[in-house]
């Protein structure tokens, strides 16, 4: 039942460890090389022009340029909102992704589209579709826009499926007989949660905080409406990255660009030594 | 199997908690997400139907409305084809580099739009970029018009269809291609006959996804665009422009298109999904 097979004739929880590839064909060289081009002229080298052009000043150049006070300044919130946002999501993704597997109710189902939705809306209206129930009109009589706040939202808005996406499929997998082993032997439900299904779900939710991290550091088109761009309080890293562009002087766009690209070069290493972590462990 | 499951749901003891968690994660989503969904909804209907036809009618609107729509295409056939090809590199074939281009091909979902948009003007920029001006020398421009606008889209929604067909790949295993091709099929008639079929899903999800994403993208595209109006300005500059300019109503009703084919993109899937899974 763990399974999903897609081939009928293979029985279901009979996974087979994938075998190592064959070696490369002809035509499969070729489709590699072709695809190695394609991904390099699109991926490969316009990053390495980003770092590239960052250490053209040397060192002490784009120790300057990050340690500028408005540039640091954004630095220090987008990374401390997008840890804080992080630590909401650890706990709100897990919680949801529980009521998801583990209850049923009438109107999950619509529970489970409004939990892509922030991952399918486009970011523009994204921030449009808070600034409706957070900002100047609102209903709520709560207007957040042009403050700290708005970022928080903004992040948790935009966040808000990795962590209950990559705990999901774990914890519906999970086998409930070790957790009613647990409560028969008389653990509390929470001491069975915490040394039964906590450990399952640390690799999961890791892979899903540093997603929605890595998302929150880079968010851009949310904000543009609803944080108002204020210099030294409410711009973000992604914002003032745009302006030096605009400010025809990429060199100090790629500087803080690459504060940017390494924390996402961070999280990858992260997410690929926890994968490996869960394929040995299933 | 299937007494255990129906054993193994239903509740151990009385559990006042599993209301509480219900009602709190209900509560969350619908301040979250729905009920700030349905006032863009109802803002973009405020004014009855004159918005939409106000936005239907602007000549600037429509072209990039479909402006939108033609480099999403353009940019889900890329990666379609990008994407079925290396999945199918990576599940069934063995070369050097292969963990270091799986673990870099993740690497456009977390690099920031704004940063996406950067690296290709300092590559493909016409006036100091790498490549740029040779190719603007040769007749082809990119930043600042529409290949470029196609390249940042591509850039952010490079993974998603490898992300959909790789487990599905690795799930249906190699047995059949294998019967095929011993029975004499080439790699086309093996792809086209076998693996097809097999990864049509997973690719269909791909594409959705890709849909959803490419028609979104603001970030990238409003870097490399240059937001020519009439010309490369796309949907989601449009709802940033007349925000700013305080026409709310064209805003919210290019919104709501947007909006609803976002949504429209995630109930396909959601109603695709559990049939492969039963």
């Amino acid at each position: 039942m763990t399974t999903t097979t897609l081939v009928p004739d293979l029985p279901a929880g009979n996974r087979r460890p994938v075998r190592a590839g064959r070696p490369l064909t002809r035509v499969s060289g070729l489709g590699l090389g072709v695809a190695m081009v394609w991904f390099s002229l699109l991926v490969l080298i316009p990053l390495a022009a980003v770092v590239v052009t960052a250490s053209e000043g040397g060192w002490d150049g784009f120790w300057r340029t990050v340690t500028n006070e408005q540039t640091a300044a954004t630095i220090r919130l987008t990374v401390g909102t997008a840890l804080l946002v992080t630590l909401v999501n650890i706990v709100m993704g897990t919680l949801i992704a529980w009521v998801l597997v583990r209850d049923r109710f009438f109107g999950k189902r619509a529970l489970e589209v409004l939990i892509d939705v922030p991952f399918a809306l486009p970011t523009i209206v994204a921030g449009l579709v808070l600034l409706s129930l957070y900002g100047p009109d609102s209903p709520l009589g709560v207007n957040i826009a042009n403050t700290r706040i708005a970022v928080f939202l903004a992040f948790l808005f935009v966040t808000l499926p990795f962590i209950v996406r990559t705990v999901q499929p774990v914890l519906a997998e999970l086998d409930q007989e070790a957790e009613e082993a647990a409560a028969s032997l008389g653990a509390s439900r929470f001491s069975t949660f915490r040394r039964i299904i906590l450990p399952s779900l640390t690799p999961a939710i890791a892979a899903g905080a540093a997603l929605s991290f890595a998302r929150a550091v880079g968010e851009y088109g949310s904000l543009v409406l609803l944080s108002g761009n204020l210099p030294m309080r409410t711009e973000v890293a992604s914002v003032r990255i745009l302006s030096s562009i605009e400010n025809d002087n990429p060199d100090s766009a790629a500087a803080v660009a690459v504060v940017l690209l390494a924390i996402s070069l961070a999280v990858i290493v992260v997410l690929d030594v926890l994968q490996r972590r869960v394929m040995r462990r299933g | 199997m299937a007494d255990r499951l129906t054993a193994a749901r239903t509740p151990v003891g009385h559990r006042p908690g599993r209301y509480v968690l219900r009602t709190v994660v209900t509560a969350y989503l619908f301040f979250l997400v729905a009920w700030p969904l349905y006032l863009v909804g109802r803002n973009a209907f405020a004014g009855g139907s004159a918005s939409f036809q106000d936005i239907l009618t602007d000549p600037d609107v429509t072209h990039a409305l479909q402006l939108t729509v033609v480099i999403a295409v353009v940019a889900v056939v890329i990666n379609t084809v990008f994407g079925v090809g290396i999945s199918i590199l990576l599940v069934r074939y063995d070369f050097p580099g292969k963990r270091a281009l799986n673990a870099l091909l993740d690497m456009p979902l977390s690099v920031s739009p704004i940063v996406v948009g950067l690296a290709l003007i300092l590559v493909y920029g016409g006036r100091d970029g790498w490549f740029g001006p040779s190719l603007e020398a040769a007749g082809f421009q990119i930043i600042f018009a529409v290949p470029g606008m196609v390249m940042a889209t591509v850039f952010v929604a490079l993974p998603l269809v490898v992300r959909e067909v790789v487990p599905v790949l690795q799930e249906v295993g190699d047995e059949q291609e294998q019967a095929a091709r011993s029975l004499g099929a080439n790699a086309w008639q093996t792809f086209r006959r076998i693996t097809l079929p097999s990864i049509k899903w997973g690719v269909v999800y791909g594409v959705v996804l890709s849909l959803a994403r490419s028609l979104g993208e603001f970030g990238a595209v409003k870097v490399v665009s240059g937001n020519v109006l009439g010309d490369t300005r796309t949907a989601t500059l449009v709802v940033e422009e007349k925000y700013l300019n305080f026409d709310k109503g064209g805003a919210y009703a290019t919104a709501f298109l947007l909006a609803l084919v976002a949504v429209a993109c995630i109930i396909v899937v959601s109603v695709l999904r559990p049939k492969e899974e039963r």
